[in-house]
This record gives structure tokens, C-alpha cells and sequence, in this order.
């Protein structure tokens, strides 16, 4: 989750303001064709080359420049991207892609299998931690002709065919990068990909520009002549360029989510919280299992109880999102819904505490536990006073602890805490997103997002690892059904909810958000009117 | 006597005093007037002043603005006074032995603080805080650190002044001990200058308090006036109320602390209280 660390940077980005650049639409002939997007990158991204950096606003941004072989529908069913077609063997452990034809890098330079074999083998597998999970598992991948990509993994690995977005398998040009220091190129100021837009010019601290790709493979794509994005670090400024046309699309937390009602209500503006399927933001209440209480099964049961999620969702997340069930989400494959329900009860809590002999003193406080308040901004402070109020009701007293970014990153991935939320994605699969969280392969001190509630359930482990490389789509589910139920009885981490992000978009514009990464794919076919 | 008597004519003082004496009224009766926790969501949020039993209206979860600057006063008040009493104690003590004996011990004493003067004290303050953590002792330990210079360097001057009077030399040619000396001798009569900082030193401190929560250092389980206006910044406009009563508090409360401080000063100042008395 590089765009918490990124938070830091959008601090100190200073505002520059929108100075020099005409606004508006500039309308050109035809229904559909030309016109210039504005809309927000926050923060500033360190680089535009989404193969080297995997932050938020850099994969947002990168999008545009570069492509991947695949794309996805909302319910994250793989869609022609690069890839006209492919195919997969019978034993699951060859995929066959075939590109379009005449794809054209920036600079002119034909796209072929040899720029994929390379951007999947060398440069991703370097620098690109996610992509580097489901890449290490190609035994070799081949370029029998330009047009034709072929991977055969060491066994098989069931969501393969979901790692093949903008977002994790950027597909660079091989002629620039073999051979040299790829995060020194100089090419990278350039950021020379396929996508339908490239690269005009960046001025650091104000506006990324980014014009029509002459050569893009599809025909008529792109329907826009210029994006440009705009950094604006003050929330505040942000609304106001939404509400004033200044910009025409934001997305993720451009708009603070308290300006989401009002906002929603202009009659230039349409918002929708689609595209973000295939991230799927969980957000958990996590607890350090390793330490009492929170090592007994019961007091995780209880602050599942004594916890109104319905409330957290309308009071601070304004109604965007859902009360999470389990570790799954429901956008991710393989959710089960029929599991243990855990319904407000202050009562239940109680009943689930005093079991365990956690008796109220005299003060009526049963136990103190720590809290690290994630340094994230608003919704996260308010989130934990929720929690500290709601968890006091029932005798757990939650002692807040303000903690900066650093601190706050090494205390959770070292195991230096009680409790904390955390927010993590799922990535469509949860192969691919979920299992991390849980694995007790992936219990490992100092790194962030792996397993550092210390969950050890060998049943647990052995399903997952099951769901990863069955070959039938059938098994896999009925591996994740029953590792979601002994997991919702066991209640590792709380979870809370599923956040949906709102998009606002300008009435006239069309097809922004049309797959399961939203506003981080092409912006091929996104036109005014 | 005659010196209350004074402080009771100075119109200005008086008003400080007035209002100092609500927010004390306040801050004591907090949990009378509001026995719910002010971290407690009583309401719906945004909810504007005048709403049913919310005068001062709700915060964005429905917590009671009211009982926010109740509860904040005594926040606001045990961390002025608190952190002050620390800078009194670091600062009298190195200003008495600096002033005191002199010389070597002076030189040393005084780089110390010039040490700490040359450090921008909210700063020093934000770098200590986030070091040792967030807590109502660590702010208080804090702001206490770096608000003792000037009352170091004062204290340095009057006992410089009077060392050499003729009352401390009979004293020390009578074979006092230098502590009884600058305890007996020196600091009662040192002490009006000092009482007029150290009170002026307590407004210091409830803004740097104030400053510190508004940036989210203050301590998190506390509902202090910083807090609530650095939590409904970005709001600001769609609920003016949630940050502007608690600013209003801060700026009373200091605004009183200030007029009580130089209320003070005429009246222990024997050269201005003398015009006053006789005006």
C-alpha cells in the first residue's frame, strides 16, 4: 500500500497553483472525438515508469502510458487488452497470448512478444513486488514469433490469468531498458510506453500532460486529445476545482468523503464508486494474536459484537462501501457469503468477555489495550475514536496512540502492537491478495501487509495453498468456502468494512470507468459526449 | 493588602480575572453540566448550534461541540499550569545558581539555555513530543522544556541585581548557606517579575498546546480546543461551528491570562503601582 507512504511526500508537494495551461474542453469536430480531460494526481508521483513504482497516483497516472496484455470486466472476467486472445492448456500450465497487431511503442518502435518476455522476466521481476509473486512461478516464457507469447509455469497457479492489468504487468520497451540500470535510465523521464496518451510534458509541482498517441493500435483510440493532470495537495482546493469545472474527473480520495453528499448533489456531476473491483479495500481492526487477550478467540468474537459497523460505514465512510464479512471480499472471486454472522450486541460481547473471566473492575474497565492510530488522515482518527467508544461500552478500554508514518509502519511489521486498522487490497483473486494476510508461511517480522496478526491455522494454511493451484475453478471455491468459515468462526483480524472510493466525473463525459481498475486503465475510449 | 486592593482597581485585570475565573467554573463543573463522556456520539453529526440540547451544535460524528470546550478547558488549563510550574522549576533553578554564584558557573549555566533559546520552541516542542510519544505527561514535560529560558535568563538578572545589595551581604557575612540565602533573601524579593512571566508563560503554553493537538500531537485520548479545530479544519465550510467555539475558547482564555498577567505587573511594579493607586 505505497500511496500511505506517498502521503507523507503529498505534504510537502507545495501547491503551485493552475496557472498557464487553457481549461475547459476545447470541442473538435465530430461527435466524439477531441477534447481535453483535467482531472487530479494527489500526490505528486516520483515517476511515471509504473514498472519501477508501484504508488497509487504512479499506477493512476501510468495507465495511460502504458499497457498490459489484459484487461477486466467488473466481475474480473479477462477482457482483450494487448492480447487479442489466448489460450490456456488443458494442465493449466501453458498460456498461449497473441498481440495485435502493429502496436507501437511512443517513439515509433514496433511492440512484440520480445518487449513482454522481457518487461514479465527481467524488469517486473525486479522491481515489482506483486508482480514478482505470480512471475516466479514461470518456469520459461517464450517469443516463438513477434505476435505470440508463451508461459509455462513450474506448477499450476490459478489466477494467473488475473495478473495480467495495467497495474501489474506494465509491458516496457525492450530496446530501451536491456541491459542498463533500469531505475537509473534516463529514458524513465520520458516514461515511453504503448498506451492510447503519451508523455508532453511534467512540470514538477504543477501538472503532468500527457497528449493523444498517434500511433495507438485501435482504431479511432484515443477519442481525447490531452489529459492533464493537475496536483493539487489541499483537499479543500480540490472540491472546489471539481465544483468549478477547473477539473472533470477525481478519483480515490481526491474529494474528502465528508464532501461526498454535497458534491454529489450538483447537477454537473455524476459519482459512482465502480472500478474499484479489482483493489477491493478491506479494512480490518487487527488484532496482535500473539498477546493476551487478544490471543483467545472469544475476545475477537466480542469486538466483532460490540462494534455498530453500520454506523462506522454511514457516520465516517458517508454510506461508501459495505460491512465486511469476512477476510473476502465481496468483489474479490471466491467470496462465501454464508458464514457466521456477527450482529451489533453490546450484550453478546459482554456475555463472550465475562466467559473468558475478563470481569469489569470497579471502574468498569475489563482490560487496557494499546492502539495505534493510523497516521492516514482524518477518516482513519475517527475511525479509531469510533472504535475506542464503541469498545469502552462494553468495558475494553482502547488507549489511543498518536504515531507518524514511520513509526507507525515499522511498530505493526515488527509486531511492536496490540491493536491498529489497516486497509489492504485483494487484487481480484485471493490467491493473489488475501492469502498473505493469513499464511503462516507468510508470518514474517519487518515486512508490511504479510501476515502480522500472527494467525497460524494449519487447516487454514493447507486450503489456501489447495485454492492456489487447483485447476477447476469448482475446487477452488469450495477450498475458499471452508477456509472462510473456520476463518469467520476464528476471527483472526475484525473486519470492518469494504470501502468504495468515489469517482466524480462531468456529466458529458463517457466510458471512464468501464473495468475493474476504473481510472487506472487506458482512458482509450473515454470521450466528451 | 494593599496590593489585592490594587490588582481589584485595574480595570483590565479585573475583566481577565472575570473571565479566567468562567473557564476555571467551566472546567471544574465540566462533568456536572455534561455527565456524558465528550467523546461520546450523542447526536447526528453536522448537526448546527441551536439543535436540540446542542447549543453549540455537533461534530461530524455526532459528538457534543459543548462538551467538547467543557472538557477542553480542563485540558487546556492542567497542561498551562502543569507545564508551566516545570518551566518555573528548570528555569528558576538555573537562573538563581547562574545568578548567583557567577562567573564560570554563570558562563555554563547561561550557554545551556542559550542553547535551548536558539532552538525555535514550537518546533523543539514538536520534535520532543513526537520522539517520546503523544502522552498528557510527555506534552506537559514538552512545553515545560521549552518555555524555561526566559524565566531562566530573569531570574539570572534579578539575583544579579541583588547579589550585592547590603541586606544578601549581611547575610552571607552572617554565615548563611548560599540555599538559604537565595531562598530567604534573594527570591522573595526577586519574585514579582518572575510572577508576572510564569503567568504570562501559562498563555504560552495553552497555545503551544493548542498548536500541537491542532497537528494531531496532542494526546489522542483527550478532548482538548486543538484537537477540535485540527479535526474540523477540512469542514470548515460546512460547519463553521466545530472549529470557531473552540477557537473562541482559546482566544478568551488566553486573552484573559494575558490581561490578569498585566494586571499583575502594575500592581507588583511599585513604580506603576503607585500611579495606579493614586490615579
Amino acid at each position: 500500500m505505497n500511496r500511505r507512504e506517498f502521503a507523507k511526500l503529498g505534504v510537502m508537494a507545495g501547491a503551485l497553483g493552475l496557472s498557464g495551461i487553457p481549461l475547459g474542453i476545447t470541442r473538435a469536430a465530430g461527435q466524439t472525438k477531441g477534447g481535453t480531460l483535467n482531472t487530479i494526481i494527489q500526490p505528486e508521483p516520483p515517476i511515471l515508469v509504473t514498472a519501477l513504482n508501484q504508488q497509487q497516483p504512479t499506477l493512476t497516472l501510468g495507465g495511460k502510458i502504458y499497457e498490459s496484455l489484459l484487461r477486466y470486466d467488473f466481475d474480473l472476467k479477462p477482457l482483450p487488452g494487448l492480447a487479442q486472445s489466448w489460450e490456456v492448456s488443458p494442465d493449466k500450465l501453458t498460456y498461449t497470448f497473441k498481440l495485435f497487431p502493429n502496436i507501437t511503442f511512443h517513439d515509433g518502435t514496433p511492440l512484440t512478444s520480445e518487449d513482454v518476455v522481457f518487461s514479465v522476466t527481467k524488469i517486473l521481476m525486479e522491481n515489482h513486488a506483486r508482480a514478482r509473486n505470480t512471475f516466479s512461478r514461470v518456469a520459461k516464457a517464450e517469443a516463438p514469433d513477434p505476435l505470440t507469447v508463451v508461459f509455462t509455469l513450474k506448477t499450476p497457479f490459478a489466477p494467473f490469468l488475473t495478473a495480467f492489468d495495467c497495474t501489474t504487468a506494465p509491458i516496457v520497451p525492450k530496446h530501451i531498458y536491456e541491459g542498463t540500470d533500469y531505475r537509473k535510465n534516463p529514458a524513465n523521464a520520458k516514461a515511453i510506453g504503448s498506451g492510447p496518451f503519451k508523455l508532453k510534458e511534467w512540470v514538477r509541482g504543477s501538472h503532468v500532460h500527457l497528449v493523444r498517441h498517434e500511433g495507438y493500435y485501435r482504431p479511432g483510440e484515443p477519442y481525447l486529445d490531452e489529459i492533464i493532470y493537475r496536483v493539487i495537495p489541499d483537499s479543500a482546493s480540490r472540491s472546489v476545482a471539481l465544483e468549478q469545472g477547473t477539473v472533470q474527473l477525481t478519483q480515490w480520495t481526491d474529494v474528502e468523503l465528508f464532501e461526498v453528499p454535497r458534491l454529489s448533489k450538483l447537477p454537473n456531476l455524476t459519482m459512482t464508486t465502480k472500478g474499484y473491483e479489482f483493489f477491493a479495500p478491506h479494512t480490518w481492526l487487527e488484532f496482535n494474536t500473539r498477546i493476551a487477550p487478544m490471543n483467545d478467540k472469544r475476545f475477537r468474537q466480542a469486538v466483532m459484537h460490540a462494534i455498530d459497523r453500520k454506523a462506522l460505514l454511514n457516520r465516517i465512510y458517508f454510506g461508501l462501501g459495505k460491512v465486511a464479512t469476512g477476510p473476502v471480499s465481496s468483489k474479490t472471486k471466491f467470496y462465501e457469503k454464508n458464514v457466521k454472522n456477527y450482529d451489533f450486541s453490546p450484550d453478546k460481547a459482554k456475555a463472550l468477555l465475562d466467559e473468558m473471566g475478563l470481569k469489569p473492575g470497579p471502574d468498569g474497565k475489563r482490560v487496557s489495550i494499546p492502539f495505534l492510530v493510523p497516521p492516514y488522515g482524518e477518516t482513519h482518527q475517527r475511525t479509531s475514536e469510533f472504535l475506542r467508544q464503541s469498545l469502552a461500552r462494553v468495558g475494553i478500554d482502547l488507549q489511543l496512540q498518536g504515531i507518524d508514518v514511520a513509526g507507525w509502519a515499522d511498530k505493526f511489521s515488527n509486531w511492536d502492537f496490540s491493536t491498529t486498522t489497516t486497509t489492504v487490497y485483494q487484487f481480484g483473486d485471493p490467491a493473489l491478495g488475501v492469502s498473505r494476510s493469513y499464511v503462516s508461511s507468510n508470518i514474517r517480522k519487518g515486512i508490511l501487509f504479510s501476515n502480522t496478526c500472527g494467525y497460524n491455522n494449519p487447516e487454514v494454511d493447507r486450503l489456501f495453498e489447495e485454492a492456489a493451484v487447483a485447476t477447476s475453478d469448482d475446487k477452488r471455491q469450495e477450498a475458499y468456502s471452508a477456509l472462510q468459515k473456520i476463518m469467520v468462526e476464528e476471527v483472526p483480524v475484525a473486519w470492518l468494512l469494504e470501502i468504495d472510493y468515489p469517482n466524480f466525473m462531468d456529466k458529458r463525459l463517457k466510458n471512464v470507468v468501464t473495468t475493474a481498475i476504473g481510472v487506472h486503465d487506458t482512458f482509450g475510449t473515454v470521450s466528451f459526449g | 493588602m494593599e496590593r489585592l486592593k490594587t490588582f481589584l482597581r485595574h480595570p483590565t485585570g479585573m475583566i481577565g480575572l472575570i473571565i479566567l475565573a468562567a473557564v476555571v467554573i467551566l472546567a471544574i463543573c465540566a462533568p456536572a453540566l455534561f455527565p456524558d463522556d465528550p467523546w461520546e456520539m450523542v447526536a447526528a453529526p453536522f448537526q448546527p448550534p441551536g439543535s436540540e440540547d446542542l447549543p453549540l451544535g455537533s461534530d461530524m460524528l455526532g459528538r457534543n461541540v459543548a462538551a467538547g470546550i467543557a472538557y477542553g478547558a480542563r485540558v487546556s488549563l492542567t497542561i498551562g499550569v502543569a507545564s508551566t510550574l516545570a518551566a518555573l522549576c528548570i528555569g528558576v533553578t538555573i537562573g538563581a545558581i547562574a545568578g548567583y554564584f557567577g562567573g564560570k558557573v554563570d558562563d555554563l549555566m547561561m550557554r545551556i539555555t542559550e542553547l535551548f533559546q536558539t532552538i525555535p520552541g514550537f518546533i523543539l516542542a514538536i520534535l520532543l513530543v513526537a520522539t517520546i510519544g503523544p502522552t498528557l505527561t510527555n506534552v506537559i514535560i514538552s512545553i515545560g522544556a521549552v518555555s524555561w529560558p526566559p524565566l531562566a535568563r530573569l531570574t539570572r538578572a534579578e539575583f544579579m541585581r541583588l547579589r550585592g545589595r547590603e541586606f544578601v551581604q549581611a547575610a552571607v557575612c552572617q554565615g548563611q548557606a548560599p540555599l538559604m540565602v537565595a531562598l530567604r533573601h534573594i527570591l522573595p524579593n526577586a519574585i514579582s517579575p518572575i510572577i508576572v512571566t510564569g503567568s504570562l508563560t501559562i498563555a504560552t503554553a495553552i497555545l503551544i498546546e493548542s498548536a500541537l493537538s491542532f497537528m494531531g500531537l496532542g494526546d489522542p485520548n483527550l478532548m482538548s480546543w486543538g484537537l477540535m479545530i485540527g479535526a474540523s479544519r477540512t469542514v470548515i465550510r460546512q460547519a463553521w461551528w466545530m472549529s470557531v467555539f473552540p477557537g473562541v475558547a482559546i482566544l478568551l482564555t488566553v486573552l484573559a491570562i494575558n490581561l490578569v498577567g498585566e494586571g499583575l505587573n502594575d500592581t507588583l511594579n511599585p513604580r506603576i503601582a503607585r500611579k495606579v493607586r493614586n490615579a
